[in-house]
């Protein structure tokens, strides 16, 4: 039933309701619409991990069609309404006497059957083989947003979710920074995290797995083709964790090396520019403020600063934002314990010093003050 | 009453208390019985309405109806409040009305106690309820947004409103290992003389497996929302990887709950249809000694299995490989049971009331749910389904048609038993029939969504997964309203109909077909006499 | 159907009560005011100590309900298999509520810490966030908040302590006998030596706890050592009160006679309770202070 019938009666009801013009919309370019099982599989795990699913849906649907067939088969025949006459002893019979030993033994055996697939299956995804040189990258969740480290090329990107006009149809499946991998390439994966749980999921590529604050867990994958594979993460991680899509690019080696090095350059120049003594005039940095505020901060206190209490306080108007200056420093750089307001102290100088300029002028927080890049690095 | 005692022996009261005091004071098992089921019935709707406001805002991709918290907060009481204060006070409420009624004795073994585990039950919804409300008032602090899982460290974050729904849970769980005590005492202290354990309606052996398992995995629960209450409020590490605790302990803890607790949830109602099946089928049970010694094994095995739940928390190749082994093979002692009852059915004189209708349905729906049930423990495939819809669609196939339809197959059995009057037939198989067409237009469509990538506890999703939703939605919509019409046929019985007699169904077997309809206030002060086959 | 049989081979099925319904009131207000009291908000505090006290009330008045009873000779052999078997219950998930927590350091300690230390399964935790950290217990934790602490010896005051809750056991054993062959004034004195064993025992807990915070800095905020130490302890601790008290009553009731060989069903309870919260403690001693 599940494996044949799923796919049918799914496409069968697609075919149905697109007669009726029900929904049907959107031209679907890359987006699979009425997906009823696993995305076509992109790396070698993937594709174990597709075949044991498939063989224990087959399992399960062939057991599900001997179950209905008794079933059914008993309620046509063996009603009273046929005057079927019951057969009282039935259960004394060398069947009913000994069923408890062979049933649970043909249990048994489809059992192991799985569990054996399962397990060979098993032995060669979980492990990260260490035979071959690795790619790691260190995956960081945040609320709410990813942030990927290639450990060995000193590389780090911000992955966030972009908004309904700019990511269309794959909007929730859509980011700002992708996640760029080689394939053919063992890339291992370190989860962790900074606050909360989140679970890093990629269907096309089917790793799954949870990052958890102070510890390190790990995943690894084997691109077999180019393409784009988006997912999410699978980990209820507060407001909005339907806002942490993940979006892996798997391009060639080559071209991967040149973004790597194309990365370092765009690294190296923010570098120059923040550590670069001189005095930063407001409008600059209001300017700067705002595009950082609007992508790090305006998840939780919002593109307009009025926040969603109680969870997210407001900036417009809030004591911090518009009391002395220290104070407010000391919120973004440490962060407030035990919230989900977290240390900010990874952005560069320059960062803060205009996030918190913005946060100072924008939106009728008139304060007036500017906030220069050496001042935060006085008060680091 | 059973006062007939020493200390006045000469004046004798048959009727109940009137007034107030009859519930609020009660010590008697039918009264308490049906003072579970009503509450049961209340908590139902309360979650089922969560259910309607989670399903209306999935209906559509975008933010609707509620923000991101509330949904969250939703889901966190929708899932509380059908396991704590609907399936499991139903259950109880059939173990307190049929076990003395099916073993021969005058009452519960601990009467007053029996009081004190129900009335226990109100206070903790008054908690849960208020951990959902205390967030709208000033200074309540944030709405709880973890899941009824409340893993931390997310809910280290949340504000005060933990803190009620941490008691709420400590209420939940004193009530339910008092009346779990109440029933293991009873079924081993009070059966009537001559009544051996193996004789024992399937139903009694049910709740007697269930009972311990609530003994020995509430506290667990209790310990760990304990831990979480210290790390929240008094600077303990135990959840906090930089004073050297582990987030995943929290989850150990509650999943050594939470693993057994779907099987308390599911063997009273099985413990249900053993008695239904040889009614309707007018043959004996098949197997009985098999089904109790596989309810045994299945509470068990149910106890190692945990941390299925946590595939995806980096366990090492030895521990999962372990824990895959041990859940697939609880598929032996369930499929044993789903076994007996097809055989149950097997060569009998079938007839099709609604219990049986029930019944039936739940022997194939069950099934389905219980193997997807079996794909999920597959470790490699986990890694995809786990924390997406996959699992929604499973565990509620077996919340629904294993625990719930079971509570609901039992009710229409007994409500002749209670109130002496039989049921309307007719709506009930139209109730019947509206309820398990939409449950599965409900359900089934959340096997592909998942499949196909949506994650569980998401207010907002993409738009490919827009029509599916919509399907769900939509049957989830008629299928609340089918519990309407449930209410409808309660009330309509409670209130008139034809009358019952004493062995309201033709071939019921069983103690407590011998009483009359509606059983007198006190039943069995004289025990009955066993006459051993 | 409700023949009226009398006598004692008749269950005793109590009148409608008002005390569960009261318990059940002080339950309520006990923890709603206790999470009002954690938050710091209005009136927890009072509202928690009017839940207690209404608790007390609650015992009391359904304790001398169920002693009336006794007294007047209602119960039969069955009902006293009944409270029997429901305090053994009511014990067995005692011992899991503990077990959780001996559970929860067993993981810490030999699962959790080493990964943090680079061993095992999630040594890469070690390698990327603590590469300065080694694990050996007793620890605060990779990133300690609290400064230096100093673990609790066992073979000072702990192991005195066993001795103490050891010799309660005996005397409470004693006081058994002597219950067995009536003899009301062993029984007593039997009595009193166990809550007082008990409450030296309590004492020297409560001077141990002084002294962890004054002079050990061995506080709750110490990480997985303060937190497992103290909960373990406190929580046993805590039990200590509740089965001194519960003696306590025995002894009121044995002082007025209540107790003959056949019928002490309250005495066993407490004895009972007494002696599981002896094995908890040795337990305790074993890997809470020893190992
Ligand atoms: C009544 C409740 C109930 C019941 C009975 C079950 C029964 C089972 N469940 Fe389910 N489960 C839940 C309620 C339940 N579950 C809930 C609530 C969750 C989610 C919790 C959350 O995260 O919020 C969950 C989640 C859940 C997971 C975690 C998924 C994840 O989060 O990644 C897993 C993984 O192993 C699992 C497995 C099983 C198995 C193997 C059974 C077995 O007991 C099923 C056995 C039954 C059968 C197999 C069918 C009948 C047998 C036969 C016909 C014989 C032949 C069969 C074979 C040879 C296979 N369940
Ligand atoms: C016994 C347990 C139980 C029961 C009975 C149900 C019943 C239902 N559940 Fe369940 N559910 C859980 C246990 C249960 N659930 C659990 C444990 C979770 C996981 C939570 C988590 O992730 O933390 C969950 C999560 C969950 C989700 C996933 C949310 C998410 O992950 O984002 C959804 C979504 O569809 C859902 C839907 C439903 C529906 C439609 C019903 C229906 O059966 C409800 C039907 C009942 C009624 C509707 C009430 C009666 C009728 C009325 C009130 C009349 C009014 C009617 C109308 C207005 C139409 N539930
Ligand atoms: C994950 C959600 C989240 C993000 C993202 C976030 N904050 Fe916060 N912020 C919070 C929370 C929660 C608080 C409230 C903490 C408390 O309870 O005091 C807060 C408080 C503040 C305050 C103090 C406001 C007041 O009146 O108390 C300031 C200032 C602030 N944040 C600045 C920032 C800046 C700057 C950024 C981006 C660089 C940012 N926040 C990003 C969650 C967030
Ligand atoms: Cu991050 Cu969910
Ligand atoms: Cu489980």
């Amino acid at each position: 039933m599940l494996a044949t019938k799923r796919s049918r009666s799914g496409s069968l009801l697609a075919a149905a309701l697109a007669v009726t013009g029900f929904g049907a919309t959107a031209a679907a370019d890359e987006v699979q619409r009425w997906g009823v099982n696993f995305p076509p599989p992109a790396s070698t795990t993937a594709q174990e991990i597709y075949d044991i699913h498939m063989l224990t849906m087959g399992i399960a649907t062939i057991l599900l069609v001997i179950i209905f067939a008794v079933v059914i088969y008993s309620l046509i025949v063996h009603r009273k309404s046929r005057g079927y006459p019951a057969d009282q002893h039935f259960h004394e019979t060398w069947f009913g006497r000994w069923s408890w030993v062979f049933v649970p033994v043909m249990v048994l055996g489809v059992d192991l059957t799985i569990a054996g697939a399962a397990q060979k299956t098993l032995e060669r995804v979980w492990v990260v083989p260490q035979d071959q040189p690795l790619l790691d990258v260190k995956v960081i969740g945040h609320q709410w947003y990813w942030e990927f480290v290639y450990l060995d090329h000193d590389v780090k990107i911000e992955s966030r979710f972009v908004p309904k006009e700019e990511a269309g149809i794959h909007y929730l499946r859509e980011v700002d920074n992708r996640l760029v991998l080689p394939t053919h390439q063992r890339v291992r994966f370190l989860h962790t995290a900074s606050d909360v749980l989140h679970a890093f999921w990629v269907p096309e590529l089917a790793v799954k797995k949870d990052a958890i604050p102070g510890y390190v867990t790990e995943t690894w994958v084997n691109l077999t083709r180019e393409g784009v594979f988006r997912g999410q993460c699978a980990e209820l991680c507060g407001t909005w964790h339907a806002r942490m899509p993940i979006v892996v690019e798997g391009v060639s080696q080559e071209r991967f090396d040149a973004w790597i090095e194309e990365q370092k350059q765009v690294k190296l120049a923010a570098l120059a520019e923040a550590t670069a003594e001189r005095e930063w005039d407001k409008d600059e940095l209001m300017a700067r403020g705002e595009r950082l505020y609007n992508t790090m901060c305006a998840a939780c206190h919002q593109v307009d600063g009025s926040g969603m209490p109680p969870a997210f306080p407001a900036i417009r108007g809030s004591a911090v934002a518009t009391g002395p200056i220290p104070r407010h420093m000391e919120v973004v750089l440490k962060g407030v314990p035990g919230t989900a307001m977290a240390a900010w102290n990874s952005l560069n100088d320059l960062e803060i010093a205009s996030i918190i300029t913005y946060q100072r002028n924008a939106w009728g927080n008139d304060t007036g003050d500017v906030v220069q890049p050496s001042d935060v690095n006085a008060a680091r | 009453m059973t006062t007939a005692t020493h200390a006045h022996a000469d004046h004798e009261h048959h009727g109940p208390p009137s007034g107030l005091k009859r519930w609020l004071f009660s010590t008697n098992h039918k009264d308490i019985g049906t003072m579970y089921l009503v509450f049961a019935l209340i908590m139902l709707f309360l979650g089922g309405a969560s259910a309607m406001v989670i399903r209306a805002e999935l209906f559509m991709p975008g933010l609707q109806l509620v923000q991101p918290d509330l949904y969250n907060n939703l889901v966190t009481n929708h899932a509380l409040i059908m396991i704590f204060g609907a399936v499991m006070p139903a259950a109880a409420g059939l173990a307190n009305w049929m076990i003395p009624l099916m073993i021969g004795a005058p009452d519960m073994a601990l009467p007053r106690m029996n009081n004190l585990s129900f009335w226990i039950l109100p206070a903790a919804a008054l908690m849960l309820i208020l951990s959902f409300v205390v967030p709208f008032f000033p200074g309540g602090g944030t709405q709880i947004n973890t899941g009824w899982t409340l893993y931390p460290p997310l809910s280290l974050q949340v504000g005060m409103s933990m803190d009620f729904l941490i008691f709420a849970i400590h209420l939940l769980g004193v009530s339910s290992v008092l009346a779990s005590i109440n029933i293991i005492v009873t079924i081993f202290n009070m059966r009537a003389p001559g009544l051996r354990m193996m004789q024992l309606p399937i139903f009694v052996w049910a709740w007697l497996v269930t009972a311990f398992l609530l003994i020995l995995v509430v506290p667990v629960l209790a310990a760990g929302v304990t831990m979480l209450l210290f790390d929240r409020h008094f600077g303990t590490s135990f959840f906090i990887a930089a004073g050297g605790g582990d987030p995943v302990l929290f989850q150990h803890l509650f999943w050594f709950f939470g693993h057994p607790e779907v099987y308390i949830l599911i063997l009273p109602s099985l413990g249900v249809l053993a008695s239904i099946l040889p009614t309707f089928s007018r043959k004996p049970l098949f197997g009985h000694h098999s089904l109790v010694g596989a309810m045994i094994a299945i509470a068990a095995l149910g106890m190692i299995v945990w941390a299925h739940h946590q595939y995806t928390v980096g366990m090492s190749l030895a521990a999962v490989k372990y824990f895959m082994i041990m859940t697939i093979l609880i598929s032996i002692p369930v499929g044993l049971i789903i076994f007996n009852y097809m055989m149950t059915m097997w060569r009998g004189a079938m007839t099709f009331e609604t219990p049986m209708l029930f019944t039936v349905a739940i022997i194939l729906m069950f099934s389905f749910g219980g193997l997807t049930g079996v794909m999920l423990a597959v470790v490699p495939a986990d890694m995809q389904y786990h924390d997406s819809m996959f699992v929604v669609a499973h565990f509620h196939y077996v919340l629904l048609p294993g625990a719930v339809w079971g509570l609901f197959a039992g009710v229409f059995y007994w409500l002749p038993k209670w109130t002496g009057h039989m049921y309307d037939e007719k709506l009930a198989k139209t109730f019947f029939w509206l309820h398990v067409v939409s449950f599965n237009i409900t359900f089934f469509p959340q096997h592909f969504i998942g499949l196909a990538g949506m994650p569980r506890r998401i207010v907002d999703y993409n738009v490919m997964f827009t029509e599916f939703n919509m399907i769900s939605s939509v049957g989830a919509f008629f299928f609340g309203i089918s519990h309407l019409l449930f209410l409808y046929i309660i009330i309509k019985t409670v209130r008139g109909g034809e009358k019952a007699k004493a062995r309201a169904w033709e071939s019921a077997q069983g103690l407590e077909w011998e009483v009359e309809s509606p059983p007198p206030h006190h039943t069995w002060t004289t025990p009955p006499t066993i006459k051993t086959a | 159907m409700a023949s009226a049989q009398h006598g004692q081979d008749h269950y005793y099925v109590p009148e409608s009560s008002p005390w569960p319904i009261v318990a059940m009131i002080s339950a309520l207000l006990m923890v709603f005011g206790l999470a009002l009291w954690i938050n710091a908000v209005g009136l927890g505090a009072w509202i928690f100590f009017g839940g207690f006290i209404l608790l007390a009330v609650m015992f009391y008045g359904w304790f001398s309900d169920v002693v009336r009873e006794n007294l007047s000779n209602v119960y039969n052999a069955q009902v006293s298999r009944s409270f029997r078997q429901g305090m053994f219950w009511f014990i067995a998930s005692e011992v899991f509520f503990f077990l959780s927590f001996f559970g929860a350091l067993f993981y810490l300690r030999t699962i959790a810490l080493p990964w943090l230390g680079g061993e095992g399964y999630l040594a890469m935790t070690h390698h990327l966030l603590y590469s300065g950290f080694e694990a050996v217990w007793p620890t605060a934790g990779p990133q300690p908040t609290a400064g230096e602490f100093e673990a609790m010896g066992a073979w000072g005051i702990p192991a005195l302590n066993t001795a103490i809750l050891l010799s309660s056991g005996a005397t409470l054993t004693w006081a058994h006998w002597a219950l067995k062959k009536n003899d009301q004034k062993q029984l007593i004195w039997g009595l009193i030596a166990t809550v007082v064993l008990g409450l030296i025992f309590v004492g020297f807990q409560a001077y141990e706890y002084i002294h962890a915070y004054r002079d050990l800095n061995l506080t709750l905020e110490q990480g997985i050592y303060g937190s497992t130490f103290f909960m373990l302890t406190g929580f046993h601790g805590f039990h200590v009160i509740v089965g001194a008290i519960m003696l306590l009553a025995v002894l009121g009731r044995a002082i007025k006679g209540h107790f003959s060989p056949h019928n002490h069903f309250a005495f066993e309870a407490a004895a009972w309770y007494w002696h599981f919260v002896d094995v908890v403690w040795l337990a305790l001693f074993v890997f809470v202070y020893w190992l």
